[in-house]
């Protein structure tokens, strides 16, 4: 299927019943229960899982394939963002040019930023990618304050352009962002009983466009092309040696990662027609690093789950506050009630980072494949009566040095 | 003229303190070859040592005060400093006064402690793999100090002030001959600088002309011989590590009275850090000493409003963009050693 082997066709396959069933998958609590705040089915937040799927599938060619660890993926997210949001000033209101644009402007601005910075491998990159991400950030805020609103970010107003579309929608308010009449913030409410279940027509939007990301990144990983990458990443000395350049292939990877954080910033900016500088600031670089080393880099699935771990943490983690926890445990003596609450209390609700921190360490310590390979070592760990033959040729092999 | 050399002025404070960050790295990057991403919190801990000895040291009880009286005629019910039924009111008052620059002693067992157990129970672990995991775990490390100290300190920044007898400013145009109150520097920042100029030469001396300093820099340059002559250097890097952060924690806590202290200021300024390293050249001490007063100094030039008038912006970026000429031109930093980190 789609010139995929088997595999990596049921991999595809999943990944798209997955996200096309999100909607019930997130939402297994009632309306109204206790447990309700676990639901993470709302578009908001379904949206953020799948558009930082695309940027963290993206980083993952790069640093997952290549092995070059970028510290300024932010700034190709928010010159997505900008362009999305002057396509719709200017031109109209429909998504399709927006996203386009958003891919083209952060391949150009990768085209540029990777020529220079890919001249330097290891911390060096690092540091020059973050370089450029951090002046980006700088201008942007301060100089570039006409083309990109500066602190309060740049918005739709009711007399923009919009050259192929109208100024304002029939209510005098500014329009928003569409597909061909089909607005993005248009949802529709399924009741079952209790349960309510939101379809959201910016989720499937960004849903569709993340699989073919995800398609794309398969592809790419199976190519000759990729095959270099990892060539790169193994060892580019004895690449060198043999007589192949591998610049253009860096580069390339780069831009294409560009690309997808473009995309990823356009669709963000097409779901809530606004961007502003901050989502160019290095923490949001930094962002995209720990959702893709959590989840697993150079694996397909790994940036994915990483991505929804990471904004599922951030924005339900975040929300359980102390209360709650005493709901909780009200079942205990109430010293003992107290002492529970009190011991984790500082790791959820606001202190939600702290618990990231300590499990992305732990994760570059002791998982250095991410979740990806937690779950291949819990499953071996099952299955291994059954496959204790087939595994055992498989076993490490070492580079022939 | 005035304003050149107050902007230069204004440039030393900053610049020492990405110079005493920039030779902590450096010194962790030359001995133990670990990029240290959690040197910044380093930093932020060390600033937050001196909240903490002021908090201490402002710790009190309420006593009943019968010389003074509200309205009613009732005594006042006053806080009283521990410290002053220690040591009398008036030396009570003056340590607290002298609260920041006591913590010097305070930190520099605490941040040593904390170098060494980060290296022991974290670092050590990650000599053998590649400089990418190095990053990702401590860049992990400084976040989790980071909420630790949020979740102690809260987010808001604590104001921490200066002794009273450094409060003031000193009227540089006037020393120097020009227009008095045209160049005016507040003290602090003249302890600052001193400060660190003092620190950088002790670490520099340490290294130079003892037989501890001699032993570290024959490990940073062929750590296997030093080795083999039965020498424990491990040992000596750890203390090397504890020292470095010791260094981070001593800028961190002189810092406090220039900018208040939040749980962030060590990534702040940590980005700044590794953008100074790179410039000076990894693994070169005086490199980074070099890197961190000229990029303080250009990024105050830069913002003065002639610069700015003639290009917009270039206070914001002028340390990025010297940053990325210095790493195209001279791959090796200003003074960059051969063979240090080049793959």
């Amino acid at each position: 299927m789609f010139a995929l082997d088997k595999k990596d066709a049921r991999l595809l396959l999943m990944v798209a019943v997955l996200t096309m069933l999100a909607p019930f998958i997130l939402n297994p609590f009632p309306a109204g229960s206790e447990m309700a705040q676990f639901n993470a089915g709302y578009p908001d937040l379904m949206q953020r899982f799948v558009i930082f799927g695309i940027f963290a599938i993206g980083f993952n060619i790069l640093f997952g394939l290549t092995g070059y660890l970028s510290f300024g993926h932010a700034a190709f997210l928010g010159v997505g963002s900008y362009s999305a949001v002057w396509m719709f000033k200017l031109l109209s209101m429909n998504v399709l040019p927006a996203i386009a644009l958003s891919v083209v402007v952060a391949g150009l601005f990768s085209v540029v930023i990777g020529f220079i910075s890919l001249r330097r491998s290891g911390i060096y990159f690092s540091i020059l990618t973050l370089a450029f991400a951090q002046m980006s950030f700088a201008l942007a805020y301060s100089v570039l304050t006409p083309i990109t609103g500066g602190e309060t970010g740049l918005q739709l107003a009711l007399d923009d352009p919009r050259i192929l579309d109208v100024a304002a929608s029939a209510t005098g308010n500014i329009p928003v962002p569409g597909l061909f009449g089909l607005e993005m913030r248009a949802s529709t409410n399924l009741e079952l009983g209790p349960w309510v279940f939101t379809f959201n027509v910016g989720y499937y939007f960004s849903a569709l466009i993340m699989l073919a990301a995800f398609y794309l990144a398969i592809r790419i990983f199976r190519s000759p092309f990729g095959m270099m990458l990892r060539a790169i990443k193994s060892n580019q000395q004895r690449l060198n040696y043999t007589g192949l350049n591998a610049r253009p292939y860096t580069l390339a990877a780069f831009v294409i990662s560009g690309m997808y954080a473009g995309l990823a910033g356009g669709l963000m900016a097409a779901m809530d027609p606004l961007a502003g500088a901050e989502r160019m600031f290095w923490t949001a670089s930094g962002e995209v690093v720990l959702m893709t080393i959590l989840g697993g880099a150079g694996t397909l699935i790994g940036p994915v789950l990483g991505a929804g771990f990471i904004k599922y943490m951030e924005n339900i983690i975040s929300k359980i506050n102390e209360s709650i926890l005493h709901q909780w445990f009200y079942w205990l003596p109430d010293g003992l009630e107290d002492f529970v609450v009190a011991m984790i209390y500082p790791f959820i609700g606001k202190g939600w980072h702290l618990t990231l921190g300590l499990l992305f360490m732990a994760v570059v310590i002791f998982l250095p494949g991410g979740l990806v390979e937690g779950g291949q070592r819990i499953g071996r760990m099952f299955g291994r009566k059954k496959s204790e033959e087939k595994d055992k040729p498989s076993g490490k092999t070492t580079p022939a040095e | 003229m005035e304003a050149i050399i107050l902007q230069i002025l204004n440039g030393l404070d900053k610049g020492s303190a990405y110079a005493l960050i920039a030779l902590g790295l450096t010194l962790i990057f030359g001995t133990l070859g670990v990029v240290n991403f959690a040197h910044g919190a380093l930093f932020m801990m060390g600033a937050f040592c001196a909240v903490t000895l002021s908090r201490i040291l402002t710790l009190s009880h309420t006593v009943i005060d019968p010389t003074q009286t509200d309205f009613l005629g009732n005594p006042l019910k006053v806080q009283v400093p521990y410290i002053h039924d220690i040591f009398g009111q008036a030396t009570g008052d003056a340590i607290i006064d002298w609260a920041v620059p006591l913590s010097i002693l305070f930190a520099i067992p605490i941040m040593i402690g904390i170098g060494v157990i980060m290296e022991r129970g974290l670092i050590r672990h990650f000599y053998k793999r590649p400089h990418a995991d190095q990053i990702l775990v401590t860049f992990g490390l400084a976040i989790v100090l980071q909420e630790v100290i949020k979740y102690f300190y809260g987010a808001n920044p604590i104001p921490t002030p200066s002794p009273e007898a450094f409060r003031g400013s000193f009227d540089f145009g006037a020393a120097l001959g020009f227009d008095p109150n045209v160049i005016i520097y507040p003290y602090w920042r003249l302890v600052y600088f001193g400060f660190a100029a003092l620190v950088i030469g002790a670490v520099f001396a340490f290294l130079q002309f003892t037989t501890f300093g001699m032993v570290v820099r024959a490990g940073m340059a062929d750590r296997e011989t030093v080795g083999l002559l039965g020498i424990n250097i491990d040992k000596r890097f750890t203390i090397m590590f504890g020292i470095a952060a010791a260094v981070a924690g001593l800028a961190g806590v002189m810092y406090t009275p220039i900018n208040s202290p939040n749980y962030h200021m060590g990534m702040d300024f940590l980005v700044l850090s590794f953008v100074v390293v790179v410039v000076g050249g990894m693994g070169s001490l005086p490199g980074a000493v070099l890197a961190g007063f000229l990029l303080g100094i250009l990024e105050s030039l830069a913002s003065m409003s002639v610069v700015i008038d003639f290009i917009p912006g270039i206070n914001q970026v002028i340390i990025y963009l010297v940053a990325i000429v210095i790493l195209l031109t001279r791959p090796r930093g200003l003074m960059g050693r051969k063979g240090v980190m080049e793959d």
